[in-house]
């Protein structure tokens, strides 16, 4: 982190801030290091959001040097495919902002179309209000957020619940930050859609698709977090699991590689269970070839095409 | 008549500074917060309408400050209390309560006394309405 692009106290000002002393006292470090350390891959996200806090924390010297009094608009867009992080990031992001002091609480509520918008006529304000109250102080994280707006019903209730979140965007920037995730394309005509929120909307993160590498490496550490390995052969499975599946309809990154595992811990579950030798801590803890190249990827995949169903 | 109900009652009207600092105070004790008005002081008068729901799982005081502030809109010439509701067992009770709103002039609360057999007194109270 010595190379931060914004090392630099204000000349003018009567008295100077020592950012870097401010970068380690505000505990940003931290945040950014368990970042770096807890998810693999994602470089532009990374830096992204080490330019986030970057600005954040010249801004805060700023403001108490007394240059500037507004508040910076906060509220963000996060692109991607599924699987790519984005919740996580967003809780990453809940805390990050809790520590330059930019949200008081810094906790996520994290939610859906279905939260915010109501099934008949004077259902909707009061729903979104709801979620708004138990946001503030924190940060709204809303998944999927295209949904809210759906200009083929022209009766739809999203309509509403947008325009309370946009009012709320806008007086309540001290109180809460909004950040809406979904599919790059679909957000695109979102806000296409809703320039109202386009404007509101100041920092656009993208999330990348994971490579293979990384996505073994996820595998790895996700088994790793459960007391589980591969053997080194099961390792190897893994990598041709990983390049044969992402050609496969319904990919969804990480999350197509946890399902994946569970389903490999099932079988292994099943092979130790039909076996009638006493099993070792080391059987019960390795994830072996067969477990994973059972695998209907390998034949093609699921020809019904069900989601989630495939491996 | 100042009414002097629930906590802080003697005190001058809270500020909303005060008012927030009270319920980060309550929701740091994990209490519900619920926002209720009237315009009948009377103090046997315990049953407050409610304005919306009770408020559960809040993290941040401004939540309960908005619906304050929606409720004084709607009913500015209206008492509003904060009810503060701790849900932990053998509590399970309204744990603090104070008026945030009161109308711009209230009003008086008689006491009428009416004699009744030898020389008991009973005692009536009624809200004198402007």
């Amino acid at each position: 982190m010595t190379d931060h692009p914004t090392v630099e106290a204000p000349q003018t000002a009567p008295q100077t801030i020592d950012l870097k002393a401010e970068y380690e006292a505000s505990g940003v470090r931290e945040v950014l290091e368990e970042l770096d350390r807890e998810l693999i891959g994602l470089a532009p996200v990374k830096q992204r959001i080490r330019e986030t806090a970057a600005l954040l924390l010249v801004d805060r010297a700023r403001r108490s040097l007394g240059l500037s009094q507004e508040t910076p608009t906060l509220h963000m867009s996060f692109t991607g495919n599924p699987g790519t992080g984005k919740t996580t990031v967003a809780l990453k992001m809940a805390g990050l902002l809790h520590r330059l002091g930019y949200v008081r609480k810094g906790h996520l509520v994290s939610v859906t179309r279905d939260d915010l918008v109501g099934q008949y006529i004077g259902h909707t304000a009061p729903k979104t209000k709801e979620i708004l109250k138990k946001a503030m102080g924190g940060v709204l994280f809303i998944d999927e957020a295209y949904y809210l707006y759906k200009p083929d019903n022209e009766r739809d209730y999203g309509q509403e619940a947008i325009e309370i979140l946009l009012q709320v965007m806008e007086n309540n920037r001290d109180d809460l930050v909004v950040i809406l995730a979904g599919y790059a394309d679909r957000m695109d005509r979102f806000f296409q859609a809703n320039p109202g929120f386009r404007s509101r909307v100041a920092h656009h993160i993208d999330f990348p698709d994971y490579e293979d590498g990384e996505l073994l490496r996820i595998a790895d550490s996700m088994l790793d977090g459960q007391g589980y390995g591969f053997s080194p052969e099961a390792r190897e499975v893994m990598t041709r699991y990983i390049a044969i599946r992402r050609a496969q309809p319904h990919f969804a990154n990480a999350r197509s590689i946890r399902n994946a595992l569970d389903r490999a811990r099932l079988r292994q579950a099943n092979r130790l269970f039909s076996r009638d030798a006493p099993v070792s801590a080391a059987d019960l803890s390795t994830i072996l070839p067969e477990d994973i190249s059972v695998s209907r990827v390998f034949t093609g995949g699921l020809k019904t095409g069900r989601p989630e169903e495939d491996a | 008549m100042r009414v002097t109900q629930g906590c802080f009652s003697f005190l001058p009207d809270l500020t909303d500074e005060q008012i927030t600092a009270q319920i980060e105070y309550c929701l740091g004790k994990g209490w519900a917060i619920g926002v209720e008005h009237t315009d009948d002081p009377h103090p046997r008068n315990i049953y407050w309408e409610m304005f919306g729901h009770p408020m559960f799982d809040l993290r941040d005081a401004k939540g309960a400050m908005m619906e304050l502030e929606a409720c004084r809109k709607a009913f500015p010439d209206h008492y509003i209390r904060i009810n503060a509701f701790d849900s932990t067992r053998g509590f399970e009770t309204v744990t603090m309560s104070f008026i945030v709103n009161r109308p711009k002039t209230e009003p008086g609360i008689r006491m009428t006394r009416t004699e009744v057999d030898g020389r008991s007194i009973r005692y009536t109270h009624s809200v004198q309405r402007a």
